[in-house]
């Protein structure tokens, strides 16, 4: 089997099972799943869900009903940098439809989709606790707020530039 | 400048490490609580104090913890929740991205008082970097003899964990935190039985927001009558709102409850006015859930009295005329802004994070959205103003936990203060499109930019 864990994720594995207490190890599944899609390229196959199942020795259907539940795993593949975009209330009124529909211009895709390079995909996504800094989007890790046309054509860019030199 | 007991030391350079907190007195409460008092001398500052739950609901956090199951040999836990979620809410984020270490001490006197010896964090998967911020500040503290074993040499042990959730707003929800926590969907639980018997692991659990534990520093520190002194009424102590839409300046900021509401929107030591020289449209004074006001019952209630910052006067009116002080998360909406619209983010919102347990939120929170789009879209009836009337009737108080309450009532209120902008995009449905209902008869009657 092509997925498994480094040592390095091992040693990760033994460390977020052992917060919790002996035979309670289901509890890791949400940070184990982070971890496995991070260590996959970004997105959970099944064949990752039933290595994880594996690992916590739960059953595969267990493994599922999480994964398809929580708004951030992905269940298909996604591109190397996804754009977020948060388009609720408080971000709507600070003008995050214009910033959404810049970001499809820019990149020439639809939400949901990602550029037939696999660089970028477009998300929409409900509040993700930025509103003061509206509007704002989530990319991998981190947050980029108070967006702007110019804000989101540097941040294109910087990824663009990441891309080139890591090839 | 009003009273600060949380982010008093918020400015000052590299307070997030332990070294700099500790200079600046941190960790002195929690010595003096786990030396010098009892548990029960704690618990009781904490009732005194009269500290209501920051996360939304307001329960008294002291009579929370007096609930707490202690049968023998079955270990307690105590859990924070750090699942911010609520739109317009990210006062949490800050506390934890700049203060980490209270939130720590507050954690620790916390643990100490409710016996839980392995506590955890849980936050939202999406606030990564703080999640990393919190563990290093954990290892921090582990390192300096404030967690681990044998803390302070009282016999106490304490780990804290940090546990990244996975974006789902339902996990605020302290049942469904607490499946979550064990790895599963964010179901909530049917109460009784309640956390504090059976929680998570069936173990007697607290679970509380994340500034209600970091106002436990304060409250031992200078005493829950002391703490109590300041505010008003049964609203004591400080809160932390997080304002944010069409103001000039966005930001968290703590409040002592006795600030009127017109004040912290205009005073330039708060929000500083509305943004680009427009009127006042309308507020949601307490996160997205709560009633939306428009800016004639804002600023004054239905009596004409002025409105505060506390939990009494903004509920002042009922849901008539009143809202509520929720999570604190306040979103300003200027004349601009279409009330159709906003409501519809929100409806959208809510069918999104609807757990799909219960079939009036479930099903309801999709119809809500269905009729909305197609109002803000130029293709309603006007009946369709009372079919959503009647969905969000049957919503409400007929589900297991307050998310369906919290879908409902976003709804309710646009309706009850805005049923003619509603009615406006329904028989304008070309103008509806390319123009905004405006401010007619909601603008705030006190300041008119000229």
């Amino acid at each position: 089997m092509s997925l498994q864990f480094n040592n390095e994720q091992m040693t990760e594995l033994k460390r977020l099972v052992s917060r919790y207490p002996e035979g309670k190890q289901k509890s890791a599944l949400l940070p184990v799943l982070h971890l496995a899609q991070d260590s996959f390229g970004g997105w959970l196959p099944t064949e990752a869900m039933d290595y994880v199942a594996g690992l916590l020795s739960i059953e595969p259907i267990e493994v599922y009903e999480v994964a398809t539940f929580y708004s951030m795993y992905n269940l298909k593949p996604v591109g190397k940098f996804v754009f977020e975009v948060c388009q609720t209330g408080p971000c709507m009124i600070s003008g995050s439809d214009n910033i959404i529909a810049y970001i499809q211009k820019q990149l020439g895709i639809q939400p949901g989709e990602t550029t037939k390079d696999g660089v970028f995909t477009l998300k929409l996504v409900e509040c993700l606790g930025a509103c003061g800094y509206a509007p704002m989007m989530q990319v991998g890790k981190v947050y980029r707020e108070h967006l702007t046309k110019e804000k989101v054509d540097a941040i294109i860019a910087e990824y663009r530039m990441q891309v080139i030199a890591q090839n | 400048m009003g009273v600060k007991l949380l982010l008093e030391k918020a400015n000052v350079p590299g307070i997030r490490s332990y070294d700099v907190y500790r200079r600046e007195g941190g960790y002195t409460t929690a010595e003096k609580a786990l030396k010098e008092m009892s548990i029960e001398a704690i618990v009781e500052e904490v009732k005194k104090s009269g500290l209501r739950g920051r996360g939304g609901a307001g329960f008294p956090a002291g009579m929370k913890w007096s609930f707490i199951a202690k049968p023998e040999g079955l270990p307690r836990h105590l859990v924070c929740n750090a699942d911010e979620s609520e739109p317009g809410t990210f006062k949490d984020r800050y506390l934890m991205e700049f203060l980490p270490h209270l939130l720590i001490e507050g954690l620790l006197i916390s643990s100490f008082a409710l016996g839980s010896n392995d506590t955890y964090i849980y936050i939202r998967g999406e606030y990564a970097w703080v999640a990393t911020i919190l563990e290093e500040a954990i290892a921090e503290a582990t390192k300096n003899g404030f967690l681990g074993k044998n803390i302070l040499g009282t016999g106490f042990d304490c780990r804290i964990h940090v546990h990244r959730g996975a974006g789902a707003y339902i996990c605020g929800e302290e049942t469904a935190l607490i499946e979550s926590l064990e790895g599963k969907r964010g179901n909530p639980r049917i109460k009784p039985p309640f956390p504090a018997i059976q929680g998570v692991w069936m173990r007697p659990t607290v679970v509380n927001n994340v500034e209600t534990l970091a106002a436990i520093v304060p409250i031992i520190k200078m005493g829950g009558e002391e703490y109590a002194k300041i505010g008003v009424g049964r609203s004591t102590g400080t809160k932390l709102i997080s304002a944010c839409g069409n103001i000039n300046k966005p930001g968290v900021y703590e409040i002592d409850m006795t600030i009127s509401v017109e004040d912290f929107i205009y005073s330039d030591e708060y929000c500083g006015g509305i943004a680009n020289g427009k009127k006042l449209k309308a507020c949601i004074p307490g996160g997205s859930s709560v009633p939306i006001l428009p800016a004639n019952l804002l600023l004054k209630t239905a009596k004409g009295e002025t409105r505060y910052m506390n939990y009494e006067s903004l509920s002042d009116g009922g849901f008539a005329t009143g809202s509520m002080m929720g999570s604190g998360g306040f979103i300003v909406l200027d004349e601009d802004q279409c009330i159709v619209k906003n409501t519809l983010t929100l409806a959208r919102f809510y069918r999104h994070e609807s757990c799909g347990q219960c079939s009036p939120c479930r099903e309801g929170t999709g119809w809500m959205e269905k009729i909305i789009q197609k109002i803000e879209l130029g293709k309603g009836e006007i009946s369709d103003i009372d079919l959503l009337w009647d969905i969000q009737r049957k919503i409400e108080g007929n589900t297991i936990c307050p998310l369906g309450d919290a879908a409902a009532w976003p709804v309710a209120a646009a309706i009850r203060h805005f049923r003619d902008e509603f009615e406006w995009h329904i028989t304008n449905r070309e103008l509806s499109q390319t123009s905004n209902f405006g401010l007619q008869h909601y603008a705030d009657p006190i300041h008119v930019p000229a």
